[in-house]
């Protein structure tokens, strides 16, 4: 574990990165400290510039508090970011380990299934299904899922086909294990590392499709996220560029840290480079 | 005089923070015109690393020559700028690879890759690169060399493979050829044929030969002089003659005594109770075909194969690769599934057993793999790696830990190792945490698919010790899979040999090492390393006593 962590820190920008998700963290735990309160009550005088009228950030055309809005809101990306991504993930794996252990009949249908979700262009397959069901935090949960799980069916059977016919996997076959037991102890933790890597890339693109879809006005109206926000204010931008700069520039740097982390997860847990490293 | 290659205080440093700070460390060796010099070590000895000194292609930056010289007739290489080296390399040095299909670019033709050796270093017009190119083929005794020039590699065989890349290697005529495990990679057969042309070529060409191997047999066969390389050192050095008969080094000294002898060890009365038969097997592959795949190719793997184990016996399947040795082990633990004949344990025939009905049959059977670096999970401790069978058959987690603690030590190996993970050994300890998960389920059959294959010489000896010791010990018969059959006399009571998925012949080891009577297996007996040399030196040792 502490080896893991000094191949981890040895990549400054990945450091950095989990630092602002720790900082983001924070403050989606102490907003309702901050900021009591419903984000969407009316706070003030409305498009105050950032500073006046007691706005740290400003506040838009209704008069609701940009800060407290951003503050809010991430507690919405992050929550929506993670589960999305924990549900993909573990359909991803159950589909490509089924697919890549048993191979044949079992592998092509899985498959075939994989791709059709594949041929949909994601977002737009996420805002159908958003669209069928009713704006809400489950559906959007649900259609972001929907849309990613693909990815990681197709790494999981990748690892899974190559590992089924080691030595070690045959060795469990002779003593007489059981398919469950040498899929889940045997090759799955063999795999764990790509599949820890793409999950954490998977966060940030899920917080982008949820802003996505909220900027479209698809979101749950009753959630305040940074999405809503922007797309609140995006015919304003000329007039009040801050309504929309600020949540813009709490999904970069989310995402962005996001990707950091997970790029450092790939270099700390590639066994190639730590074979270099040792 | 100046000579062809004189190598003085070479060291080669590895990165910083490895295991030893030089790869190879003051080495010094020279080559003459017209000979061969083999330099023989184990892995990691630095054999490979110095030929690559040699051509200039060391993994730089991390590899780099550190210190020392190395002069191509009075030129420092060491020295060399790269556009220098890239003109010497193929014209003046050029070297052949352990690996021909990687070695080759898999996307062009033969015809092209040697075309392009002359492209880059002389002016000749198209024709006669062509002509020079079926000559060279001619030269290299590849049948039918007009095709061969069309073909892609994966077209050839492995030996054909060797033969282009040594066609490739000598069409400039260089003064040296760097030799890297030519051999290692190739049949028993295909070996012994490689090994004569690279003879004859170096005899007609007079070009000087650095041979890299670690097979003292080989040495035997085609070295005029030997350098013995221990982690990084030069050991020993002397003409053929003296390092085989005379060794001084008490490494080179250990090396030439694990060399297995081909001399079958005595015969052991066999038992009465013949513990599994194998009645007529079939075993066939399918490839290609199905779906737009057109006609599918279907290959026998094993044919009509028949065999009987006797309790207590060490039963040998030898064989080149493609002869289905491999397959039949991997049926006879059902890993593969035959599709006729009988596996009769005892009574019960297990071959169409399925995978419930099969359980309470794995117990006796179990399997030591090939490769030591494949077969231990990765992620597992190997207490747990052991102790999976006994648990999964029921034990209680208790005596399953005391089982595999025990095995430990039977297999030699510490107490301690139970809560380490596998990357922390070596291959030979790997390999004897292999055979203590085999042994676990106490089974009454081990079979072992080349099991020291992929170990040093003298590693190897060590586990096949072992497993003579453990068969005695656990009165266990086994199956022991190898295309070795030095390893074979060493260990086998009876032998099978097979070819192209039958079993041409089989019958006590001695006997068939004494007269065999198949055709393929007077091939194989005859193709293998050293045969003549080790013979009379054993002959010499026997007077002597």
């Amino acid at each position: 574990m502490l080896s893991f962590w000094n191949r981890f820190s040895r990549n400054r920008s990945a450091v950095l990165g989990l630092g602002i998700i720790a900082l983001i963290l924070l403050m989606a735990v102490i907003a309702p400290l901050i900021f009591p309160g419903d984000p969407f009550g009316l706070a003030g005088k409305s498009m105050s510039p950032p500073g006046a009228n007691g706005f740290l950030l400003g506040s838009d055309s209704l008069g609701r508090d940009v800060a407290a809005g951003i503050a809010h809101g991430a507690k919405t990306s992050l929550l929506i970011g993670l589960i999305a991504t924990l549900v993909a993930v573990l359909v991803g794996v159950i589909m490509g380990a089924l697919a890549g252990y048993y191979g044949g009949i079992i592998d092509d249908l899985l498959m075939r299934t994989t791709e059709m979700f594949q041929t949909i262009p994601s977002f737009v397959f996420a805002i159908l299904l958003v669209a069928i069901m009713k704006p809400s935090i489950e559906s959007v949960v649900i259609a972001i899922a929907v849309v990613s799980w693909p990815a990681v069916a197709r790494l999981v059977r990748g690892e899974f086909l190559s590992l089924r016919n080691r030595e070690f996997v045959q060795a469990c076959h002779t003593v007489g294990m059981s398919d469950v037991r040498i899929m889940l102890g045997e090759i799955l933790p063999n795999c764990l590392s790509p599949i820890i890597v793409i999950g954490s890339l998977m966060v940030a693109t899920a917080i982008l499709i949820e802003s996505g879809l909220a900027f479209l006005g698809l979101g749950d109206p009753n959630v305040m996220s940074w999405g809503f926000q922007i797309g609140a204010g995006r015919t304003l931008l000329r007039s009040a560029w801050w309504v929309c700069t600020f949540p813009g520039i709490a999904i970069l740097l989310t995402v962005l840290a996001i990707n950091l982390v997970g790029e450092g997860l790939n270099d700390a847990l590639n066994p190639r480079l730590r074979e270099r490293a040792s | 005089m100046t000579r062809l290659l004189d190598i003085q205080g070479l060291h080669v440093a590895l990165p910083a923070g490895g295991q030893r700070a030089y790869a190879v460390e003051n080495a010094s060796l020279h080559l003459d015109e017209n000979e061969i010099l083999c330099v023989v070590g184990e892995s990691g000895s630095g054999k490979s690393l110095t030929a690559r000194a040699v051509m200039g292609l060391l993994p730089r930056p991390h590899v780099r020559i550190a210190k020392g010289s190395v002069s191509l007739q009075g030129e420092d290489l060491a020295k060399a700028k790269e556009p220098r080296m890239r003109e010497l390399r193929g014209s003046e040095i050029s070297m052949i690879f352990q690996e021909p299909m990687t070695a080759l670019n898999p996307v062009m033709t033969i015809g092209d890759q040697i075309d392009e050796v002359f492209r880059f270093h002389a002016a000749m017009s198209g024709r006669e690169r062509r002509e020079k190119a079926l000559t060279l083929l001619n030269d290299v005794q590849i049948p039918d060399p007009a095709q061969t020039i069309l073909a892609y590699p994966h077209e050839l065989s492995g030996g054909q493979r060797q033969r282009a890349m040594i066609a490739m290697a000598l069409a400039l005529d260089p003064k040296i050829l760097i030799a890297d495990e030519p051999t290692t990679a190739l049949d028993v057969t295909t070996q012994a044929q490689i090994l004569k042309l690279i003879k004859e070529m170096q005899d007609e060409h007079g070009t000087g030969v650095l041979f890299i191997t670690h097979d003292f047999g080989v040495v035997a066969d085609i070295a005029d002089r030997v350098a013995v390389m221990q982690h990084g050192l030069v050991v020993e050095a002397g003409t053929t003659e003296q390092v085989l008969t005379r060794p001084e080094h008490p490494y080179t000294q250990a090396l030439i005594a694990s060399v297995p002898s081909l001399e079958p060890r005595p015969a052991r009365p066999r038992s009465p109770e013949i513990v599994m038969r194998v009645n007529e097997l079939d075993k066939t592959y399918t490839s290609g075909g199905g779906f737009l795949g057109g006609e599918a190719r279907v290959v026998h793997a094993a044919k009509q194969v028949t065999l009987d184990l006797a309790r207590g016996e060490t039963l040998g399947i030898v064989g080149e690769s493609g002869s289905g040795k491999s397959t039949v082990a991997r049926c006879i633990v059902r890993l593969n599934d035959a599709e006729a004949g009988q596996i009769l344990l005892g009574d019960a025939d297990i071959r169409p057993l399925g995978r419930a009905a099969m359980r309470p049959y794995r117990s006796k059977i179990q399997m030591v793999f090939q490769d030591p670096f494949a077969s231990l999970n990765p992620r597992a401790r190997v207490g747990k790696i052991i102790a999976q069978g006994p648990l999964l058959q029921g034990e209680t987690p208790q005596a399953a830990r005391a089982r595999a603690t025990e095995l430990l030590e039977t297999v030699g190996l510490d107490k301690g190792a139970y809560d380490r993970f596998p990357h922390e050994f070596s291959g030979g300890q790997r390999q004897r945490i292999g055979i203590a998960r085999a042994l676990a389920l106490n089974p009454e059959i081990l079979v072992a698919d080349e099991p020291v294959s992929a170990l040093d010489v003298s590693i190897q000896a060590q586990i096949l010790k072992l497993l003579d010791e453990i068969r005695d010990r656990m009165n266990l018969s086994m199956v022991f899979i190898t295309h070795d059959l030095r390893v074979a006399a060493q260990v086998c009571d009876r032998i099978a040999v097979m070819r192209r998925g039958e079993v041409v012949e089989q019958g006590p080891t001695a006997e068939i090492f004494a007269a065999p009577k198949h055709v393929y297996t007077r091939e194989l007996l005859s193709a293998v390393p050293g045969r003549d040399y080790f013979k009379t030196v054993e002959e010499h040792a026997k007077m002597s006593v």
